[in-house]
Parts: structure tokens; sequence; C-alpha cells
């Protein structure tokens, strides 16, 4: 199982790049001009993303380094306790909606302290590649075509990161307790 | 909401760090906050100009179509206010396979093509649309049945079985998936279908 999905992993973007451009050239598309076409797209996005991203980073940052994260996960502390939840990766519960790179480094120092293969390091890990940076996605997403008024669409995505990690944690409990 | 948060972070993390001493930290932090946003889409123009590019040879040779013909029965029980041919789903349809393949990477670019498409659509570009919404509910959650990069630092740290959280992925993954797709059938609901007759 574990071969197989390795297998997949190492072949499918190599196939994907070799059989996009092959297909279009066999259906008269003149592939290099395409390809410069829709890369120049690519550019103008990465630029347009930037005021987003750097707004974004910044308010996490001062949240981080003036201790506020650390004030918010021991408050909630005992509470996720007493329901049978580590309080070791509450911080990551809470960092993984917010930053991608902040909760992957958070993540590493779990499985460096505690072990890959520690309850705590397992957890870790599925809660790392369980849910997405909901905040990233969404500014990133919505930025890039201009939407202010989000709607329901946050809470959304923060009412199932809640639940990923949940299921996340207990799944974890359950298959390797 | 993201006025509010964001607002909040500032705001907050300013008055902890007046009461913990950390007022040089914060300012640091700030300026090292913008610097990494920077970074981080300079590292994006590389990947977002590749997989564009080639995304435009797919949409050019008619592949986007034939894929969205495929999967369209899920697609428009997902996004039932989106036109039956619209480009949009094709692109819809490569971001969620992209991400189910755990090709994170590659599903960004789809995502906001997809968005584009679906900003043609909308009637106030300011403001998202349903559709909007349930694709970014989709994005967050996302199945995955790979985890590449966590693997990868399990291995770092000599884990017996780096692999062995793929299962333990999946199934979570599967459940916050239902969850958003139930909760954004939810509020979709609730936010659209009252009668429009008072406004």
């Amino acid at each position: 199982m574990y071969e197989a999905i390795n297998t997949i992993s190492v072949w499918a973007i190599p196939a994907i790049i070799v059989f996009i451009p092959l297909y279009a050239y066999f259906k008269k598309v003149p592939v290099y001009e395409s390809f410069v076409d829709g890369a120049k797209d690519g550019f103008n996005t990465a630029i347009s993303i930037i005021p987003h991203l750097v707004g974004m980073m910044v308010a996490i940052s001062v949240f981080r380094a003036s201790g506020a994260m650390e004030l918010l996960v021991n408050l909630i502390r005992p509470l996720v306790e007493a329901v049978g939840i580590p309080g070791e990766v509450l911080p990551l519960g809470i960092l993984r909606p917010i930053t991608g790179a902040g909760s992957l480094a958070f993540t590493t120092d779990l499985i460096q302290t505690h072990g890959p293969d520690s309850m705590i390091g397992r957890i870790a890990s599925t809660v790392q590649g369980s849910t997405d940076t909901t905040l990233y996605v969404l500014t990133v997403y919505f930025g890039a075509v201009g939407i202010r008024n989000s709607r329901y669409a946050l809470k959304v995505g923060l009412i199932s990161d809640v639940v990923g990690f949940l299921a996340a944690v207990f799944i974890c409990l359950i298959v390797f307790g | 909401m993201v006025n509010l948060i964001w607002l909040f972070f500032i705001v907050f993390g300013f008055v902890v760090a007046v009461f913990t001493g950390r007022v040089e930290a914060v300012t640091e932090a700030a300026f090292e906050g913008a610097k990494t946003g920077v970074t981080v889409c300079f590292g994006l123009i590389s990947i977002l100009v590749f997989w564009l590019g080639m995304m435009r040879i797919a949409e050019d040779g008619g592949l986007l179509n034939k894929l969205a013909v495929l999967l369209r029965p899920a697609v428009r029980f997902l996004f039932p206010d989106v036109p039956k041919d619209h480009p949009a789903l094709g692109y819809i349809l490569s971001n969620m396979s992209a991400n189910i393949l755990g090709l994170g990477n590659a599903a960004t670019p789809m995502g906001i093509k997809a968005m584009k498409e679906l900003q043609k659509l909308n009637p106030d570009p300011t403001t998202a649309t349903p559709a909007m919404c349930t694709l970014l509910a989709i994005n967050t959650a996302s199945i995955t049945i790979i985890p590449t990069t966590i693997i990868a630092i399990r291995m770092n740290f000599e884990s017996a079985n780096p692999a062995e959280i793929v299962g333990t992925t999946l199934m979570a993954t599967a459940i916050s998936t239902t969850a958003a797709i139930l909760v954004d059938r939810w509020f979709r609901h609730r936010t659209f279908s009252r009668p429009k007759r008072e406004g």
C-alpha cells in the first residue's frame, strides 16, 4: 500500500507535465505560445497577492511575538485536556487555520521533541496533513479576484477546521491507542 | 469578519506586549512578518507562472472540458448555480483533483483560476457568491490521500513507519470535508432562501 502511494506521488507530477503538452500538441494547439500566454497570468496574480499576504503575516507575527498566542492557549488548555486531548497539540489546532508555515514549524517541533512515533507526534502529523490554512486560502483566493465581503466563507472554513482537528485527534487515539 | 480578526490580532497583540514587556519584539515581528509575506509571494511566482502556463495548454487543448464532463455529477451537486458548460467547472475539478493527490502547489493556481472564472458570473464583484464560498470550503477541508510534506518530515526524524499517518489523515479529511459541505449548505440555505419580496 505504502509502495503504491509512494509510486503515485513520485510519478503524478511528471506524468501530468508530459501528458498535457503532448495531448494539446496532437489537438493542434501551439503549445509554447499557449504556455507563455497562461504563464503571464501567473506572474500578475502572484504580484497582486502581495498586499494581502503582507497584511496578514504582520498581524500574525505581532500576535505571536507579543505572547498573546501563548495566553490564548493557556486559557483553553484545561478545557481540552478534560476531554482527553493532549494539551501539547492544542496550539497546533489554533495555528493550523492561521498559518501554514507556522503550524508546520510547530509540528516539526512536536515531532522532534516527542518523536515521530509517539502519540503526540502522530496526532501532530495527522492534524498538519488534514486541514488547510483557511486564512491563507481565503486571503489568496478572494484577494486574487478582489472579493472584500467574504460572506459566511470564513465561518464554514473555521468550523470544518475544528471538526478536522477533533477528528484527527480522536482517530489517532483510537487507531494508535 | 476578516477585518475584525485582523484588527484583533494587532490590537490585542499590542496590549499583551505592553504587559509582557515585549513591545520591541513586536515591532521587530511586524517587519519580519511583512518580509515573510513578500518572500512567500515571490516563492509563489515560479509555481504560479509554471502551473498557469501548463493549465492554459490544458485549457486550449480541451483537456479541462473533458475532465469537467467526466466528473460533472459530483460538481453539479456541489455547484448547482454554475452553468453546465462554464469553464469554471473545469478549473474547480482540476483544483479538487490536485488537492486530493496532495499536490498543494498545483491546487492553488487552479483554485485562483476557478475563482476568476466564478467572478465572471458574479453580479457584485466585491461580494463572494455561494459558489465561491463552496469552493473555498472544499479547499480548506480538502480530502488528502498523500500528505507528502509530513511524510518527509517523519522520515527525517527516523520514524519506524513514516506513512502510517496516511490512513488517519484520509479518515480525518473525509470527515472534515463532509462537515464543510454540510455547513456550507446550511449557511447557503440560510442566507439565500429567504423570501426576496421584503427587500
